[in-house]
């Protein structure tokens, strides 16, 4: 369970699961969840488009989630934001249906790209995976304080100077650039639940944000990593493990909120 | 003519149904996407629509008609999301997401369980993406009975509806069921997806959803009008979707035509777009006409 190919699944996974839980921290605080479900799900698009064109699927989902996150952020500037995200991800997903209507031993592929295929990370994976991951978690370090402000209070952070809009943007990328690594090894649907159910389970224990954070990361991980185990063992997708395990862990912190609440009032 | 409409456009019979059954689904998609784009539910809208592809599946792998598994999913989900807190407008987009996660892990399910049964890669395809041209005539009254449901059910709430959306408070103040409103609302929300989801696909159902309505209400200003104008672009898109996927039998690359959901997306995308050039002239107008809340806000 621990060699050659299924180490590459061991290291994808784990570095997906941290993405996630840290990306999708922010994406459950600023209410951006229609957003974290159509980035990946548009960048889909973007890999059948690679290759039919015989390019690396990597660099489609890039394109694509890239473009994605700046139709959003564009669209939303004269037009409500959930209208402007509906309406994105519906174009990019449409372009994906017409992309594997043309190539012909597609369908397959579309499977595993939309539900994922973590046993399939080849060696050549790895390193871009490890790359982009280091990336998009330097960058929410980088704008930590300023991004937690403008989630949580964006009056606040609009007074101190912190442009809502541009860290709107600034959030989308981090996401688009996260969604193209993480897209090939859980598939364009699954993602978007490993970054909405822990994120959401954490922030239902805890109200303070890097304990939230950390809490996020460390469900993700149990997630993914009980994913591959039982995914290993029984043949199942992993895209239903996650998805499955996800809701689970959100009920469970509802319960335990609800069942804390009654021994003290919770402060928002 | 003869070369817009490829000869035996009108006299193929798949056509004829497409054409028919696509006009009564855009125009219910139309009329309850203007609620929902005023309600701000798309995303409930959209999520409905994946969630129904766990039905369809689930049909695909007991072997019944897709369109029931679109219908029974999307209803239980619907039922579901109203439990669980969609009413209330903070914690909603999350307990929609957590839904449709659950939902999208056992669409994965579903769907390796029965190609592995059957080995047909193309179901899942026609599933996600749809196909309007493979309508079974035995569907076709089922398919209108329930456009026609949901559309009773949202004329005859229709003032409700409006008023709940835009003011919770005043509705709750006049004795309106608020809640029940809301649910009966998701319902034939569910109900609507289901349906274009038979024809342009569950993933793009969204599109005729929500993108007729969005530019009916950059267009005009009264609840009235936008319902006819988004009903009226939502089968012009459908019909010229129909007969571009018709024609496209002869393009290249492939030969054997491209998807009618991609010509159906395009065309509400490029329509939307359209209209946000108009409302650029006449721009004095306030900006948050139709927003319930100043819903333009991330948070």
């Amino acid at each position: 369970m621990f060699t050659g190919l299924m180490l590459n699944t061991w290291i994808a996974g784990t570095v997906v699961a941290v993405i996630a839980g840290v990306t999708g921290f922010f994406a459950v605080l600023r209410g951006s969840t229609f957003a974290a479900h159509a980035i990946p799900n548009g960048a889909f698009a973007g890999a059948a488009g690679a290759t039919l064109l015989g390019f690396n699927p990597l660099a489609g989902l890039a394109v694509f989630s890239v473009a994605g996150a700046l139709g959003i952020a564009g669209l939303s500037r004269r037009a409500r934001n959930d209208v402007a995200t509906a309406l994105t991800l519906v174009l990019m997903l449409g372009v994906g249906a017409l992309f594997v209507s043309w190539s012909t031993e597609y369908a397959q592929e579309a499977y595993s790209l939309l539900f994922g295929e973590v046993f399939g990370v080849s060696s050549d994976e790895v390193l871009p995976i490890l790359i982009l991951g280091a990336v998009s978690i330097a960058a929410i370090i980088v704008m930590f304080r300023p991004l937690l402000l403008s989630s949580a209070l964006p009056e606040v952070a609009e007074a101190r100077g912190i442009s809502a809009r541009r860290m709107e943007l600034a959030f989308l990328l981090v996401m688009a650039l996260a969604t193209s690594m993480t897209v090939p090894v859980v598939g364009a649907l699954l993602m978007f639940s490993l970054m909405i159910g822990p994120s959401a389970a954490a922030r239902s224990v805890t109200a303070r944000p890097v304990l939230a954070m950390t809490l996020a990361v460390v469900i993700a991980l149990v997630t993914v990593w009980t994913g591959i185990v039982v995914s290993y063992e029984s043949n199942w997708p992993l895209g239903f493990l996650v998805g499955v395990m996800g809701a689970f862990f959100f009920l469970a912190g509802r319960a335990y909120r609800s069942a804390a609440g009654r021994l003290k009032p919770r402060v928002a | 003519m003869h070369y817009v409409f490829e000869p035996g456009f009108f006299s193929s019979g798949p056509v004829h149904t497409a054409l028919a059954v696509g006009a009564v689904i855009a125009i219910t998609s139309a009329v309850v996407g203007v609620f929902t784009v005023i309600r701000g539910q798309s995303f409930a809208g959209h999520s409905l629509a994946d969630i129904a592809t766990t039905g369809g599946s689930g049909a695909f792998l007991v072997g019944v008609n897709q369109f029931w598994g679109f219908l029974a999913f999307g209803a239980g989900a619907a039922a579901f999301m109203e439990m669980i807190g969609v009413q209330r407008r903070r914690g909603r987009d999350v307990a929609t997401g957590v839904v449709l996660g659950a939902a999208l892990g056992l669409a994965a399910l579903f769907l390796y369980l029965g190609t592995q049964s059957s080995s047909t890669t193309g179901a899942s395809f026609t599933i996600l993406f749809g196909s309007i041209f493979v309508i079974t005539s035995s569907t076709v009254p089922a398919l209108i009975v329930s456009a026609l449901l949901a559309l009773a059910t949202v004329v005859v709430l229709a003032r409700v509806l409006l008023l709940s959306a835009l003011s919770p408070d005043i509705a709750a103040a006049r004795g309106v069921p608020v809640r029940a409103v809301g649910a009966a609302f998701l319902m034939a929300l569910a109900v609507s997806v289901a349906l274009s989801a038979v024809i342009i696909g569950a993933v793009l159902s969204t599109a005729l959803l929500i993108g007729p309505a969005a530019t009916a209400l950059r267009l005009v200003k009264s609840p009235v009008k936008a319902v006819i104008t988004a009903a009226g672009l939502g089968v012009l898109a459908v019909w010229i979707g129909v007969v571009l996927a018709y024609d496209s039998y002869y393009w290249p690359p492939a030969g054997r035509g491209w998807p009618v959901s991609f010509f159906v997306v395009t065309l509400v995308v490029a329509g939307y777009l359209l209209s946000g050039l108009r409302r650029r002239d006449n721009r004095v107008a306030p900006q948050h006409q139709n927003d319930p809340e100043h819903a333009c806000s991330p948070a």
